[in-house]
């Protein structure tokens, strides 16, 4: 392993610098021609992928990102805009001339070649020692745990396994950045975790660039040092998991990640440190921050583990809302509460089961709900 | 009952072979070791070395035969390659109508079909005589009883047969595994060699099943657009049968050809089957 490691060390150190980043888009846009009319899959992406970062590709499907990872690739030319690869314009250049890899999501082995055959084709086709296309086959397939199967053809493999080959048939070659198009879609959820903490730890081993494709938001939190959340053909936030679920950029961002409520009103007033929101009644929002002026209307989202759900009237400079319960849902870790306010909106709640707790409230409750003003975030609509 | 239900799926197929290609085979088996003549009728002799009289009598159109099914299987697969990839390849939305268009000709009759190249490719005909008098081609230049035309008359009639199973095989390639080679650094005619084509072969296997048998035993193209230097087996079959009525001599020979077919098939099928071909085209 730590030949192979060496060898993108060596690659890296090749490349100049380690400040050039690993992928950049630049104002990229892709037009498809359907039925005569010109769609635009995607609508102007700019990012920059920065060397040995596990980055994902995020968003519901049709926003593009799979559109966007194959023009990394090199299977769609954009219409407009230009791919860098480690600083190369490699916009013309053909997927066979990239230095990059893709694991496909439905793995695409070469189903007339066993294990050992499908790995090592990359490496035969850039006329790599035989000798040497061994050890690296031998190693890799050593790293996916696949030692033994060298001689199986692909159809007589589990999900799981298949997966691990493809895997390996894209690292053996070294890539500079590897592209994974929602790799683990296919294996069911035991797997796909498991799968998950695989292929976070095969990227810290190898240290490539991993861009990962997925619709799954849990799956993006888990493994991603940055996340792209793609909406429509854009990147709606591109930001660390943490940023991306305690700050989401826009409403999209908000209901997309987790569960999230939101709460729309006009500021009343400001005091020391946060603007305070009046919903209608005694229920007001408070908003961390001084930048709002009174009379602005904003949208404030507030992630359901942040709000306490009480029978008692809170105390304290606290968001307050009033409403009532209607449906409470045992979840084993914790216990989801939906709560209607006055104004017909609906509010989720999440609330740990602690040692000895039980239910705070029950179905049909007037409770209070109650949150710290850091965790309203506004959001731009 | 539900033990036997397997076994009536194959009731009504397996009877209709039974009763009109087993019963005949036997049939005709018994016939060719009788000796007599139609005036005094066929008695049962067992007289095998019919066999290897026909054989030797027959062997310049036996060798012609193989010959020609040869040569018109290979340039079948080299037409047939090329539109069963596009079709699957690049025929997009309209991929059923080019099929059918490929299906077409199999609207008009077989014979009849032969019979208009004859009147089209006739030394006087419509498109010779006005060649001729251009100057275009010499006086003395013909198509008919050529190997040319035979030959080009099977390929015309059983070309369809090659190109449906390429195609079926091309159809099922998953364009995604083409993408993969060519991301793990294949050009696009490596991409090709390397799995497109590996991937097709049980196609082309196929495709040759289907037209080399019939083309070999075939009779109606060298009677119809071949000379005498011409004739195939299958007309030497068709004239002992129906012109000189040697029933035992025809019989021996269609058991002698279908012998030496299944052989050849069985060796070919065991040098390049699937599997085998497979493993030689993944290095």
């Amino acid at each position: 392993m730590t030949e192979t490691q060496a060898g993108i060390e060596a690659a890296a150190a090749a490349s100049g610098s380690s400040n050039v980043p690993a992928i950049e888009l630049d104002g990229v846009v892709k037009e498809y021609l359907s039925q005569g009319e010109a769609v635009r899959a995607v609508k102007g992406v700019t990012m920059s992928i920065t060397e040995g970062e596990f980055f994902s590709l995020l968003g519901p499907s049709g926003c593009g990102k799979t559109t966007t990872m194959r023009m990394i690739a090199g299977f769609e030319d954009p219409t407009q805009g230009k791919v860098w690869l480690h600083g190369q314009d490699v916009t013309d250049v053909p997927p066979n001339k990239r230095d990059v890899n893709m694991v496909f999501q439905s793995y695409a082995l070469f189903p007339h070649m066993n294990v050992w055959e499908n790995v090592a084709f990359g490496l035969r086709r850039k006329k790599v020692a035989a000798d040497e296309i061994k050890r690296r086959v031998g190693e890799i397939l050593e790293i996916v745990d696949l030692t033994g199967r060298e001689k199986r053809r692909p159809r007589e493999m589990s999900g799981g396994q298949q997966q691990r080959v493809a895997l390996a048939r894209a690292l053996v070659n070294n890539p500079r950045a590897l592209l994974l198009d929602e790799p683990l879609g296919a294996l069911d959820l035991k797997l796909r975790q498991a799968m998950q903490i695989e292929l976070k730890r095969i990227q810290r081993e190898v240290g490539i660039t991993f861009v990962y494709v997925t619709h799954d938001q849990s799956e993006a939190l888990t493994m991603s040092d940055r996340i792209a959340v793609m909406n429509d053909g854009q990147v709606d936030q591109l930001a660390s998991p943490r940023e991306i679920y305690e700050r989401p950029a826009t409403p999209f961002v908000a209901g997309f990640i987790g569960t999230s409520n939101l709460l729309s009103g006009t500021v009343d007033r400001i005091t020391s440190g946060f603007a305070v929101l009046k919903l209608g009644g005694e229920d007001r929002v408070l908003v961390a921050g001084e930048t709002h002026r009174a009379g602005d209307p904003i949208a404030v989202t507030v992630r359901p583990e942040k709000i306490r759900i009480s029978t008692e009237e809170p105390t304290g400079d606290v968001s307050v809302v009033r409403g009532t319960v209607f449906e409470v849902v045992y979840l084993g870790l914790y216990n989801s509460y939906a709560v209607s306010l006055a104004d017909g909106a609906e509010v989720t709640v999440f609330q740990q089961n602690a040692v000895d707790s039980t239910s705070t409230a029950e179905r049909g409750d007037a409770v209070w709900l109650s949150w710290q003003p850091q965790h309203s975030y506004a959001i731009g609509s | 009952m539900k033990r036997f239900a397997p076994y009536l799926l194959i009731l009504p197929g397996g009877l209709w072979l039974v009763i009109f290609l087993v019963v005949p085979m036997v049939f005709m088996a018994s016939v060719s070791t009788q000796e007599g003549d139609v005036v005094n009728g066929f008695v049962q002799t067992f007289n095998f070395s019919v066999y290897g009289d026909a054989l030797v009598q027959y062997q310049t159109q036996f060798l012609r035969s193989a010959g020609y099914g040869l040569v018109a299987t290979v340039i079948s697969i080299a037409m047939a390659y090329p539109v069963a990839y596009w079709i699957a390849f690049k025929g997009g939305a309209r991929k059923s109508t080019y099929l059918l268009l490929v299906l077409l000709p199999f609207f008009v009759s077989f014979v009849l079909r032969t019979v208009s190249w004859k009147f089209l490719l006739a030394d006087d005909g419509i498109l010779l005589s006005p060649m001729k008098s251009m100057g275009l081609v010499p006086d003395d230049f013909h198509v008919l009883q050529t190997t040319t035309a035979v030959i080009g008359g099977l390929v015309y009639n059983y070309l369809p047969f090659m190109i449906l199973p390429i195609y079926v095989a091309l159809e099922r390639v998953d364009p995604r595994v083409v993408e993969a080679a060519q991301d793990l650094y294949a050009a696009k005619r490596s991409a090709f060699t390397k799995v497109v084509l590996p991937l097709s072969l049980p196609g082309v296997f196929a495709g040759v099943l289907m037209t080399f048998v019939p083309m070999t035993a075939d009779y109606v193209n060298a009677g119809i657009l071949g000379g005498p230097q011409n004739t195939m087996i299958g007309n030497i079959i068709q004239t002992k049968y129906l012109v000189n009525n040697d029933y035992p001599t025809a019989a021996a020979l269609s058991f002698t050809l279908m012998a030496v077919m299944l052989i050849g098939i069985f060796a070919y099928a065991k040098a390049l089957g699937t599997e085998n071909v497979l493993e030689a085209a993944a290095r």
